[in-house]
């Protein structure tokens, strides 16, 4: 490890790293604007000059690797004035327009010109203005304040895999644009808004809406899919202005899709914000809870459990659904389910059998990949990022069984459908021998994969592939199942399928449409044919009038995921808990507290009075969520041993609209507007749609 | 003045045959085997010898750099890199080596590239020139079809080709990395350094660039010897050289002459004097337009060298030297220079991108006198803050032209803005 000294303390710097990060590890402040940690150095801003000794000039301490001996001064007056003249050099041209910019309050700019600029300026010049330019409706631009740092250039090319930003021109003249002035075709493009150190890239849903400092900042985690980002929600009074994701370099590093990250519009729109009762005219009208839960009692304490069936949906809480079962179990239903799409994973299996078992960090370690039925990029793009980042460097041979789409790196299309994983099973395919001759050999299976007939044996094919690769190793676990629902792993946790001689969601559709099932509940579920339900009573507790709410016949208000503290476990398996933003609207409550008031006016009262009492009682009954925010690696056990032959037809995607998978995103208008750019090719709307 | 015998650049002005008969009538390709014959080191230690400094401005012993390159390689392969991307104001000798005597050129890669382990060389040159460009393709060709290039070049058993790209047009090409990236079909943008090119330079493999000068001239100086190179010129600053004399001389020229001849000499002997006598010359830009002026008092006994031109804080650049005689508006043609660099500065770095265009628009007003005494102080602090603070040297280029202005010719820029101060009033009353 070299030894240099900084500021007259000696130090030992870890070998290939630069100046600057050696300054941080020191915890001497080192001002930049082009630098980030996980972009390459572009050394332009000129902000992080350092006096090195022997050196006539001073050196961009972000580009300069630690070497022996050397000698660094950052707090002399070549140093001050060098970092001055660069702070009045990006000044003299960026339009002050503090007062009326989204990023005043957070902006580098504005932070560092604290420390390193005057107060008036000697620039007598024109300044220069810059057209703005399109990228699409989620990134606003206002490109007169661009500093030219390229971070988002950087991110667009190196991280999200899109190519499309660059600097045109040069000199006074040179310009951040997208180079066919086209929206930024990136499920990651709201990344740029916050690496922008400026106010040239800021959120154009949020635009105008709010100033940073009046925003309260509650730290929780994402629920708009299975990765689990940890994510800070923003709101101003109950009101959730914004999502920007926070730091956590096993999850999400420090990116968030942009799903989870603009959605949040659609927390104001649509929502249940009291109770419903289904009347006698067949007409929903407004009722109080005390009707509304007699309603439910009335129905369900008339019936056999046997006849009652409950489907939780996509982004619940575990403790909802701890309740839920708990009060299913009491009533005497086993006709539980969780899984809407209808995988075949089952929870009474090895734990193994449905979680990424590596991790997503586990990604970087792996050196070959296989992909079964689906697509990261729309299924979960900061995992795809992740896959990107381990092929970027390269010995990454990448096989795709599934949708041929562009995931943003090279891999070799092997086929469409389970036949294909069949021959790999069986070792005839030549891709065989790249996972057996690979160290640690990644098999991620997708939801296109498992939910269909056949899922069952797809599942054992793939089990197979990973135990006679090695991918299931004693030391490396590569078996890796991505999910697509936040709810999904913690369902399976708790058990949140069928009990002994239970319904799932396909049995009890069928139950309904027959009259076998009376009577369900419907946990936020609205994934499923809802016209599948016969003559059942349908009883809908959720936080949006979606799918669910239309069919119910007692609707239940129930809070969103920003609007409650709640457990989420991710694919990986990892428990994380979320916490309440917002309070939910009008007359809805959080959702455990709904079940144990029902519970009560059942008369088969659960037994917790606080969420505290309740995790306790979910921790004892199911000992993985004791293990907050960390992975348990989960033993490999017997799942994946059902009988069945593949069937032929290819895997389907899990996701047909990125930005439309869940009723807070399709009651969002900013989601609306990208699917109207980027899922249906921006084509003008016609007729009555204008 | 340098003796005929000792020039290297005989057909400099493109009087003879330019093709391979012509060279080798002239001493091209002579015993090129038998130089290559001695040896990787033994070249760069006759390079390191000779004291050659590096002809495109920056003034590096060439050897040294050369020896840079990895002695081994590490499974990478070398690339010699020719910058014929001549685009310095006022510099055209690159040019006339490369029209009239491109064998010169050639058999300098060669050399260079057997002595860096290179076996490929790349020529990059200006775009704008078309008609060199042809002719140094067809050189080359004739150079192939001779086998002086190719599998067995020259018979020494060393592999050897060159490629010859062309620019677009840009200044900043011309900096060896900006170079680097175009080459590779990257926009020009100067790269950082560390890493220098010899460690990992186009497609991130060892390369070494040098300017066209200093590789035509390796050929002569290995058949001469070193010692022959050496004595020419002062120490430090030795051999020969080719200056670009233009401006407001009687016969502005391209002359191969000895390092060290002092400028007086070179204008008077070379390019017929002054218009107007020497007493009628107001300034020198000595080395092209990246350098700082020199008023004619300094410009009496300066020599056109390395190190006596860096005391008269100026430098030898490319030695292009701009003569400038009274008539000259000194102001309006560091102005124009100013814009110059404003229009090519490629946009990367802070400083130079936006101070290039500020000390533009003050020069625009200091040359109307439309300005306030203390901005002359406010530009030189400005260029100070460009100077030294940049990716590349453009920066450094754009500021000391102005520099050079402020410290010599501070009372004109102040005459102008009193004239204006006091023509103002007496139109105001």
């Amino acid at each position: 490890m070299p030894k240099l000294t900084i500021d007259g303390i000696e130090f030992e710097a870890e070998a290939g790293s630069s100046v600057l990060q050696a300054c941080e590890a020191l915890g001497i402040e080192i001002p930049r604007f082009c630098y980030h940690e996980r972009l390459s150095v572009a050394g332009n801003c000129r902000m992080c000059l350092v006096e090195m000794e022997r050196s006539p000039k001073p050196v961009a301490s972000c580009a300069m690797p630690v070497a022996e001996g050397m000698v660094i001064h950052t707090n002399t007056e070549t140093v001050k004035k060098a970092r001055n003249g660069v702070m009045e050099f990006l000044l003299i041209n960026h339009p002050l327009d503090c007062p009326i910019c989204d990023q005043g309050g957070e902006c580098d700019l504005q932070d560092q010109a604290m420390a390193y600029g005057k107060d008036s300026s000697r620039y007598h010049e024109h300044k220069r203005a810059v057209k703005d330019k399109y990228m699409g409706p989620l990134v606003k631009t206002i490109m007169t304040r661009c500093i030219h740092c390229t971070r988002c250039v950087r991110f667009a090319t190196e991280i999200a895999g899109v190519p499309e930003l660059g600097l045109l021109g040069r000199g006074e003249g040179a310009e951040i644009s997208t180079y066919l002035e086209k929206a930024l075709a990136s499920e990651l493009s709201g990344n740029v808004i916050d690496l922008c150190p400026v106010g040239a890239l800021t959120s154009k849903p949020y635009a105008f809406h709010a100033r940073s400092w009046e925003l309260g900042k509650t730290e929780s985690i994402d629920a708009m899919d299975a990765v689990g980002a940890a994510i800070r929600i923003d709101s101003r009074g109950n009101e959730v202005m914004r999502v920007l994701p926070r730091l956590n370099d096993d999850v999400n590093e420090e990116w968030l899709s942009d799903r989870s990250r603009f959605a949040c519009d659609g927390l104001r729109r649509q929502r249940l914000d009291k109770p419903y009762v289904r009347g006698a005219d067949g007409k929903l009208a407004p009722a109080s809870w005390d009707e509304a839960l007699a309603a439910v009692t009335s129905k369900l304490g008339g019936i056999d459990g046997s006849k009652i069936a409950a489907i939780a949906g996509d982004q619940c809480d575990a403790e909802s659904m701890f309740a839920l079962k708990s009060l299913m179990e009491s009533l005497g239903s086993p006709n539980l389910d969780c899984r809407q799409e209808g995988a075949v994973l089952d929870g009474s299996g090895a734990r193994a059998g449905y979680i990424f078992n590596s991790g997503f960090a586990g990604i970087e370690d792996a050196d070959a990949l296989l992909i079964v039925g689906s697509n990261p990029r729309i299924e979960a793009p900061v995992v795809n990022a992740r896959i990107r980042k381990r092929w970027l460097l390269g010995d990454f041979p990448v096989g795709v069984i599934g949708q041929q789409a562009d995931l943003t790196y090279e891999y070799d299309y092997l086929g469409a459908g389970p036949q294909t994983l069949g021959e790999i099973a069986s070792g005839k395919h030549p891709f065989a021998k790249v996972l057996q001759k690979a160290e640690r050999p990644m098999i991620i299976v997708g939801m296109g994969a498992l939910a269909r007939t056949d899922g069952a044996a797809v599942l054992a094919a793939a089990r197979k592939v990973a135990e006679d690769t090695g991918a299931a190793g004693r030391d490396w676990n590569g078996f890796n199942i991505l999910h697509t629902a936040s709810a999904r792993v913690g369902g399976l946790d708790l058990g949140f399928v069928p009990g002994e001689g239970g319904r799932d969601v396909a049995g009890i559709m069928e139950g309904a449409e027959k009259g076998n099932i009376e009577a369900v509940y419907l946990l936020a579920a609205d994934e499923i044919d809802m016209n599948r339900f016969g003559k059942a009573f349908v009883i809908y507790q959720g936080h949006h009038g979606d799918m669910g709410a239309h069919r119910a016949d007692v609707i239940l208000p129930g809070a969103a995921y920003t609007e409650k503290s709640g457990t989420w476990v991710n694919s990986e398996g990892r428990v994380q808990r979320g916490q309440r933003a917002a309070f939910p609207p009008g007359e809805a409550k959080e959702d455990w507290t709904i079940l144990r008031a029902l519970s009560g006016v059942m008369d088969k009262t659960l037994p917790f009075d606080t969420l505290t009492a309740l995790r306790e009682q979910m921790a004892r009954a199911y000992p993985v969520f004791a293990t907050l925010d960390d992975l348990v690696p989960a033993q490999w056990g017997a799942f994946g041993t059902a009988d069945g032959a593949l069937g032929e037809g290819a895997f389907a995607p899990a996701i047909a609209n990125f930005y439309m998978t869940c009723p807070i995103s399709r009651a969002s208008e900013t989601m609306a507007e990208c699917t109207a750019v980027f899922v249906n090719g921006g084509k003008e709307a016609t007729g009555t749609d204008g | 003045m340098l003796a005929d015998k000792d020039r290297i650049f005989t057909n400099l002005y493109g009087l003879h045959d330019w093709g391979l008969e012509g060279a080798r009538a002239r001493g091209d390709w002579d015993g090129t085997k038998e130089i290559l014959a001695r040896g990787r080191d033994a070249i760069v230690d006759e390079i390191k010898a000779s004291g050659l400094r590096g002809r495109g401005g920056a003034g590096f012993p060439t050897g040294l750099k050369w020896s840079f390159m990895p002695k081994e390689s590490d499974g990478r392969v070398h690339y010699l890199i020719v910058n014929a991307d001549e685009g310095e104001p006022g510099t055209c000798k690159d040019r006339d080596i490369i029209r009239h005597d491109p064998h010169k050129l050639i058999e300098g890669c060669l050399i260079a590239g057997f002595a860096m382990g290179a076996e490929t060389a790349y020529i990059y040159i200006r775009g704008e020139f078309h008609h060199e460009a042809n002719v140094l393709e067809i050189a080359i060709q004739q150079a192939r079809d001779a086998g002086l290039l190719g599998d067995d070049a020259c018979g020494s058993g060393w592999r050897f080709d060159i490629h010859v790209h062309r620019g677009a047009g840009a200044y900043i090409c011309g900096e060896e990395t900006a170079l680097i990236e175009s080459l590779e079909g990257k926009k020009g943008q100067p790269r950082l350094k560390p890493p220098f090119p010899a460690a990992s330079g186009l497609y991130g493999c060892p390369s070494t660039v040098n300017n066209v000068e200093s590789i035509a001239v390796v050929p002569t100086i290995m058949r001469r010897g070193a010692s022959w190179f050496a004595g020419l010129g002062r120490e430090n600053n030795t051999g020969t050289k080719l200056f670009c004399i233009s401006g407001h001389v009687n016969k502005p020229c391209n002359v191969e002459e000895e390092m060290s001849i002092p400028l007086k000499e070179l204008i008077e002997k070379h390019a017929g004097g002054v218009r107007g006598g020497w007493e009628n010359l107001l300034a020198v830009i000595p080395g092209g337009s990246s350098v700082p002026c020199l008023p004619s008092t300094i410009c009496n006994d300066v020599l056109m060298d390395f190190d006596s031109l860096k005391d008269a804080r100026s430098g030898l650049g490319t030695a292009a030297v701009i003569v400038m005689d009274k008539s000259t508006d000194i102001v309006r043609a560091i102005t124009r220079l100013a814009q110059f660099y404003k229009h090519e500065s490629c946009g990367q770095c802070t400083p130079c991108r936006e101070g290039t265009g500020w000390m533009w628009r003050i020069m625009e007003r200091l040359a109307t006198g439309e300005a306030n005494v203390e901005e002359i102080d406010m530009l030189e602090e400005v260029s100070r803050q460009v100077e030294g603070h940049t990716i590349c040297a453009l920066g450094d280029a754009a500021a000391w032209p102005i520099q050079g202005l402020i410290r010599h010719f501070r009372p004109e820029l102040e005459r102008r803005i009193l004239d204006r101060q006091v023509g103002g009033a007496a139109a105001a009353e």
